[in-house]
């Protein structure tokens, strides 16, 4: 078996941004969850791309533009082998949440109407619940939630219930709670919402940094997530979809691009997985987030869930020993996402992330677009800090000296 | 601890944190306003009771940060007694120089959250101070 050192990343030399000091210190990043920083090669990638490759694509035929809808597609193919998807369902969005949107608006069109029911969870960030609300408000139809449990979990058994109903059109979740950590189990929900007729969304915007995600094997219908979490440039989410649902369903938005051929009556529409990418579409960002991938791929997902986990194990740990700290989601020792979410008695989460941020540490403050979950956890808000493959454990360590200095300036004891 | 001596986090702005003047609700009361910063979800509510035309008492409530209870316990010692008409005259460097503190542009909304409510409570305008 290989030691720690063996098996733990070192790769923060591969991050330009962790030259900089902030304040007169290091870097400590721990807001992956909100947007990861980018190795070298991604930023290196779109320089060079837009520097000697820049084109419009799809519709020149000199050598130049030729050599920019390569770039453009075998970034589509590389993004599509690292999920388990194919290229002609990949497709390209501004980000996790207009993929969410795609879905819901165009999807939900077709197949949403009074006596239907949307089943999304408590858990869900604005992203994967606001689309549903306002679409089931338009159809006619009903949104319900999967309830959260003690341990930030979801119950199989409250979904056999909810699917018995046999109203339920989709079932929305998220793969990685942004808040919570909790990893559901997505392959047993898509089972079981399948064999009640049910199609399945999986919010991924947490997991694909940093677990292996595999589309097909996981066996969902519907699989967003975005580039700039995963190691790419902001602009870029990408949505992968079942061919046959993709097929059947009417553009999100339309224009140029995303047409066969159009009269002055009537367009007929485009192939996949052009039919869903109305304009220009993000063309350097799709080829930084190729870089992106294919540098994850290089790490091996597994061993970056290795790293990240032992470390979220570390950071929880270290969190128990400091005094009036209550972390949220799954207790030590149960299966988590790289992610703690936590509060601190007598100290406002805000109050925590600015005297941290005093000391170099990045952390996030808030109700992480997740208010209805805030409600059942009884609290206003959290501090969030999250990992990325570039931490380590003097990151965990800085972290928590961070926070017993800032409860010595609240004048807290222990 | 010289360190520890910190520019945001005085002495008075923490002790206003822990023990607020004027925190609770007000019944009966006159007038009321209720806001959530929509920066972190925090809540402050206020209760004012009118005499004549001026503020006779007054009370919040809700949860944030140490930044925007202080801002409401402090105003609140300034809010009692003052004219109705004056309510609406006040602006964000009211606010700011009562609190002391060099307030950055990200927790602006934290400091002004509570005049904001006073002054839609007293005048029914709900903008942001400026």
């Amino acid at each position: 078996m290989p030691s720690v050192a063996e098996r733990r990343l070192a790769v923060r030399a591969d991050f330009p941004i962790f030259e900089r000091r902030v304040a007169g210190k290091p870097l400590v990043y721990l807001d992956s969850g909100a947007t990861s920083q980018k190795p070298r090669v991604v930023i290196d990638a779109l320089a060079a791309h837009l520097a000697e490759h820049n084109a419009n694509i799809h519709r020149s035929v000199y050598p130049l533009a030729q050599e920019a809808d390569a770039a453009f597609e075998s970034a589509r193919a590389r993004i599509a082998a690292f999920t388990g998807s194919d290229p002609k369902t990949t497709i390209f969005t501004k980000n996790a949440t207009e993929a969410i949107n795609l879905v819901a608006r165009s999807w939900g069109a077709a197949h949403l109407g009074p006596g239907d029911a949307v089943l999304i969870t408590q858990m869900e960030h604005h992203a994967n619940l606001v689309p549903w609300q306002q679409i089931c408000r338009e159809r006619g139809a009903e949104l319900r939630y999967l309830e959260v449990d003690e341990h930030g979990e979801l119950s199989l058994a409250q979904l056999d219930a909810e699917l018995a109903r046999g109203d339920v059109r989709i079932v929305a979740f998220a793969h990685v709670s942004n808040v919570l950590g909790t990893i559901n189990p997505v392959a047993e929900i898509a089972t079981r919402a399948r064999a009640a007729g049910a199609a399945t969304l999986v919010d991924g915007a947490q997991a694909v940094p940093q677990m292996p995600v595999d589309v097909e094997a996981l066996g969902v219908d519907f699989y967003a997530w975005t580039g700039h979490k995963a190691l790419g440039p902001t602009g870029i989410g990408v949505l992968h979809g079942r061919r046959e649902l993709l097929e059947a369903m009417d553009p999100f938005l339309t224009g140029g691009d995303m047409i066969a051929s159009v009269s002055q009556e009537e367009t007929t529409w485009n192939e996949l997985p052009f039919k869903f990418e109305a304009g220009t579409p993000p063309i350097a960002e799709a080829v930084g987030l190729g870089a992106a991938v294919e540098y994850l791929d290089k790490l091996g997902m597994q061993r970056v869930r290795e790293h990240e986990r032992e470390l979220t194990e570390l950071m929880l740990s270290r969190l128990a020993e400091v005094p009036g700290v209550r972390a949220v989601g799954p207790p030590a020792g149960r299966e988590r996402g790289a992610l703690v979410s936590f509060t601190v008695e007598g100290m406002h989460p805000h109050d925590i992330a600015e005297l941290l941020g005093r000391e170099g540490v990045c952390v996030r403050a808030g109700h992480h677009c997740a208010q209805p979950l805030m409600r059942c956890l009884g609290v206003a808000a959290t501090a969030r800090a999250s990992l990325g493959v570039y931490n380590d454990e003097s990151d965990v360590e800085a972290f928590v000296a961070a926070l017993a200095k800032g409860r010595e300036v609240f004048g807290l004891d222990g | 601890m010289a360190d520890l001596m910190d520019d945001l986090y005085r002495d008075y702005i923490l002790e206003h944190y822990k023990r607020p003047q004027n925190f609770g609700e007000l019944e009966p009361h006159d007038l009321e306003g209720l806001e959530h910063n929509p920066l972190c979800g925090d809540e402050l509510g206020v209760h004012i009771r009118v005499a004549g035309d001026r503020i006779e008492d007054i009370r919040f409530h809700g949860h944030g940060c140490a930044i925007s209870q202080a801002a409401a316990s402090i105003a609140s010692e300034e809010l009692k007694g003052m004219a109705l008409s004056d309510v609406g005259e006040l602006d964000a460097d009211w606010m700011i120089e009562l609190l002391g503190i060099p307030v950055s542009a990200t927790r602006r909304k934290c400091a002004l959250l509570n005049l904001k409510v006073v002054r839609g409570a007293v005048t029914g305008d709900n903008d942001w101070p400026t």
